[in-house]
């Protein structure tokens, strides 16, 4: 998968569990004052990530410090390199 | 002890969506019961039937909400919603402190609790199991749920008695407000469809079982020809409120809750004796300040079981006579459970409302018809009081009764 098909993944599979239009997907977004996610849906946000893309979400400082839709993009990509090695 | 009467009701049931349908179905002797596709594969299970609500999914209640519910507290959510629309409650009243919330179910979700141990056995893990999952197990799931979607403030309580559950928790929320505890609840009982539940009637010899080709055909009350319970799903709300209350804001008194009670029989777990269920209708009575001439028609508990309907028609005809109407609405909707005492009793306000007594669907030939009034068609004609019954595996027996509402009184 390339950086965009990955980042459109995250934003499909968001959109779908949470019922967010996709139009709000925004880099920007941020999670609770945007698209109105709380802390519940941190929790299954963990659930449907480490399912899609089959690595393991640990609460790191990198994973505390996600405020923004951009910010998980960014955090999931990195740790999708990380697993592959590069 | 301040008086208390009923201004809105609302219903979910094998018969529709809301009251209107519900009366409709009844008076037009509907049948909510079918075959059921989701029992076909269950090994050793006999009964193929239920009594299922359609088109009720919830899709208008924000996810935020919705997340945490299972179709009993949508089912709920949408009765509670009709019946506060007739009531007129707005938000300002629901949120206050004076305003709580007694509903239960029988269980929790059995469909989360699938769910959890679906993940969790195989590999003795927790991994992948959503955060809202508990939500929906808890044993007070559907009044958490409608504690947060209507943003209630007050007492709220999740009576559990399984069958019993509706009647008790109208009883118990007429009681916070007689009691001067609360103004006005929001209360009643929400079941969902499980095979859990119609396994559990058939191991105990109680479901029927000889009609599976022929659904509309049970159950019977009081028939001679009845062979068990039909499960169902629903849910039956009201908002009861002081009469001061409901006077000073001009509310439509739909009837007054005038005697409840909630008795043991410890005799059995399974099957009430006709002592114990006319010890309930009795105390019931004096709870009200009435006797039983003054009882004008019984809505019958009766699910159709050999045993529980002897019981129930025995006690009937011991305390009443032949004089009140008698009828069970189980005919129409199969055991809707922890909903039916609740159900039930707004079909009884609609009927007194109307002026007409649904008859027993199904119920032909009877030993009982000697000894109880029991209409085969339609009833015409005012009644003012009634009496409603309820019986609850693990011998919890509930009685309420209501009158037509006369301001002179």
């Amino acid at each position: 998968m390339t950086e965009i098909e990955i980042v459109d993944r995250i934003n499909f599979v968001l959109a779908e569990e949470f019922e967010i239009d996709p139009d709000r997907m925004t880099p920007t977004a941020l999670f609770k004052d945007d698209l109105g996610l709380d802390s519940l849906d941190a929790v299954d946000m963990v659930v449907v990530l480490e399912q899609e893309f089959k690595f393991k979400i640990t609460k790191t400082e990198a994973y505390q410090a996600i405020r923004t839709l951009g910010d998980l993009h960014a955090f999931v990509l990195a740790r999708r390199a990380e697993a592959s090695g590069g | 002890m301040r008086r208390v009467v009923v201004t809105g009701i609302g219903v979910v049931s094998p018969l529709g969506i809301g009251v209107a349908t519900l009366m409709e179905g009844l008076m037009s002797n509907r049948s909510g019961i079918s075959r059921l596709e989701a029992l076909e594969g269950v090994r050793g299970l006999r009964p193929r039937l239920g009594g299922v609500v359609k088109g009720c999914d919830g899709a208008h209640i924000p996810r935020k909400y919705r997340r945490s519910m299972t179709a009993m507290s949508i089912f709920a959510t949408v009765a509670a919603s009709e019946a506060l629309a007739q009531a007129d409650v707005d938000h300002d009243r629901l949120s206050h402190s004076r305003t709580g919330l007694c509903l239960g179910s029988t269980l929790g979700s059995a469909y989360a609790l699938q769910d959890f141990f679906g993940h969790y056995l195989p590999a003795t893990s927790i991994e992948g199991i959503r955060s809202t999952e508990f939500f929906k197990i808890m044993n007070h799931t559907c009044a958490a749920n409608l504690t947060q979607y209507f943003g209630i403030t007050g007492r709220v309580m999740a009576p559990s008695a399984a069958c019993s559950t509706g009647c008790q928790a109208v009883g118990l929320a007429a009681e916070c407000i007689a009691s001067g505890k609360q103004d006005l609840m929001l209360c009643g009982g929400a079941e969902e469809l499980h095979p859990l539940t119609v396994g559990t009637f058939d191991i105990i010899q109680a479901a029927s079982t000889a009609f599976n080709n022929d659904p509309e055909s049970t159950p019977r009350p009081f028939d001679d020809a009845r062979d068990g319970i039909v499960c169902a799903e629903g849910a039956g709300m009201l908002v009861l409120e002081s009469l001061d209350s409901a006077k000073a804001r001009g509310s439509q008194i739909l009837g007054e809750i005038v005697g409840f009670a909630s008795t043991a029989d410890p005799s059995n777990l399974a099957s009430p004796c006709p002592q114990s269920i006319a010890a309930c209708m009795h105390s019931a009575l004096d709870d009200a300040g009435l006797s039983p001439g003054d009882i004008d028609y019984v809505n019958a508990h009766a699910t159709g079981t050999v045993l529980g309907d002897a019981a129930e028609a025995e006690a009937i005809g011991e305390l009443f006579g032949a004089r009140p109407s008698v009828s069970s609405l189980k005919g129409h909707l199969g055991h809707t459970m922890a909903a039916s005492g609740a159900i039930e009793l707004v079909a009884c306000l609609e009927m007194m409302r109307l002026g007409v007594i649904v008859p027993t669907r199904n119920l032909a030939t009877s030993t009982y018809a000697c000894s109880l009034r029991m209409p085969l068609t339609l009833e015409r004609g005012l009644f003012n009081v009634f009496l409603k019954n309820s019986f609850g595996l693990g011998g919890i027996n509930t009685a309420i009764v209501l009158r037509r509402y006369d301001d002179r009184d």
